[in-house]
């Protein structure tokens, strides 16, 4: 592909249709600005201010953009919160579709086959494969994004996390907890 | 269409198998795959529901034995010479044989910024009073179009509940295929996995889609 992907670019360069800069740009964009940390924010502001989290569970795409993470795959939020009795889980079955604006470019396994069939039939032995089993009588909510709304998972917080502030809460909010694949870490994590 | 895209519910894939730690390239060449899918969709001359539909019209057996980023860069070639951009044989030969479409703008890295924060929103007015409500019982169309859907196959001909009116919003099937964006409102709509996948489903899953309302009739 590597061979492939280079002649194509330089085609489209020589033929003034993209500039080689704005890729360097949008590369570096998703490389290097855009990711989890976004939506680890989002997650600890959730925690801590239950007037956020509310603001989230009514516009969740202006409560977002309030922290500065708007634009592409992110137009339309949508936060869906965990709880003692029901886990949410986000696939996208038919493509790739994901929150960028707030968890950066998906993870290869969230764009792949395995994935995307079985999430939506076979969700607890999806998680397992992920070393996360739930109680059997735990409700488990699939959202699968066949639409333009994202879908952000608000994991439970963390016993033990009483007080702590933002930036510590953020340290417990991982990648796959944001997308139900996992769960927030245990305080002793940090 | 019913094409290899339409995975929910397909068997066979194996395991899962997450990688720890993972980059967000595998290779250089998936960087310049992203951003030349991403500037050239910003000349304008295609909708994001035409390249998913270039994406999914791959053969099956390309699009199972290729990574993401493979599938996008193929599905822009096809786009780039349908839109009369780039010719199969430039493509062929890796350089450029003659001119092609004047495109109507491009995209300079000054300009990335603020493209990318500004995505592209695909929420539009909707005129027409809602057809359902919250809580209503609707069933989905059983139909198998040969053009682009994003109703998936595993959610055709069943009952489910409206969870959330979500306004209106561009309608893929009409937009793919450049016949305008004919806005419709969408809907959340859950499903109780037992409506879905019948005998031995886990009693304790629902699944939700986000479906166009003309994909919706009232259930029983």
């Amino acid at each position: 592909m590597t061979a492939r992907v280079r002649a194509l670019e330089t085609i489209l360069t020589q033929k003034g249709l993209v500039d080689p800069a704005a890729i360097d740009a949008i590369v570096d964009t998703y490389e290097n600005k855009v990711g989890p940390r976004n939506g680890a924010h989002v997650v600890a502001k959730a925690w801590s201010e239950p007037a956020f989290a509310d603001w989230l569970r009514k516009d969740a795409t202006a409560a977002i953009a309030s922290l500065g993470y708007t634009g592409r795959q992110g137009e339309h939020m949508q936060v869906v919160f965990n709880t003692a009795e029901t886990h949410n889980l986000v696939v996208c079955t038919l493509c790739s579709c994901y929150p960028w604006s707030v968890l950066g470019l998906p993870p290869v396994w969230y764009k792949s086959p395995p994935y995307r069939s079985r999430a939506v039939i076979d969700p607890r032995g999806v998680l397992a494969e992920f070393g996360l089993t739930l109680p059997q009588d735990r409700q488990i909510r699939v959202w699968d994004s066949t639409a333009e709304l994202r879908y952000l998972v608000v994991p439970e917080r963390p016993d033990g996390t009483e007080g702590w502030p933002e930036e510590r809460l953020m340290r417990l909010v991982t990648r796959d907890s944001m997308i139900g694949t996992g769960l927030a870490l245990a305080a002793e994590a940090t | 269409m019913n094409g290899p895209q339409d995975l929910g519910g397909q068997m066979g894939f194996g395991p899962i198998a997450p990688e720890l730690d993972e980059p967000y390239f595998h290779a250089d060449w998936e960087k310049r795959a992203l951003g030349l899918t991403l500037a050239a969709g910003a000349m304008g001359h295609w909708t994001i529901d035409e390249s998913r539909h270039a994406r999914e019209s791959l053969h099956p057996a390309d699009y199972y034995s290729s990574s993401y980023y493979e599938i996008w860069t193929r599905a822009l070639e096809d786009l780039l010479a349908r839109h009369g951009f780039v010719t199969p044989e430039e493509l062929q030969q890796g350089r450029v044989l003659g001119a092609g479409s004047t495109p109507k703008r491009v995209l300079k890295a000054g300009d990335v910024a603020d493209a990318l924060s500004r995505g592209g929103p695909c929420d539009r007015p909707i005129e027409a009073p809602p057809r359902f409500k919250v809580g209503d019982r609707v069933r989905t169309r059983n139909f198998h179009p040969s053009g682009h859907t994003r109703l998936p196959r595993y959610a055709r001909g069943k009952i489910g509940t409206i969870e959330a009116d979500r306004g209106g919003f561009v309608f893929p099937d009409s937009n793919a295929h450049g016949s305008g964006e004919a806005p419709q409102r969408v809907y959340t709509v859950v499903f109780s996995g037992t409506e879905l996948w019948g005998e031995g489903s886990d009693p304790a899953l629902t699944v939700s889609i986000d479906a166009w309302e003309s994909h919706l009739e009232p259930g029983e």
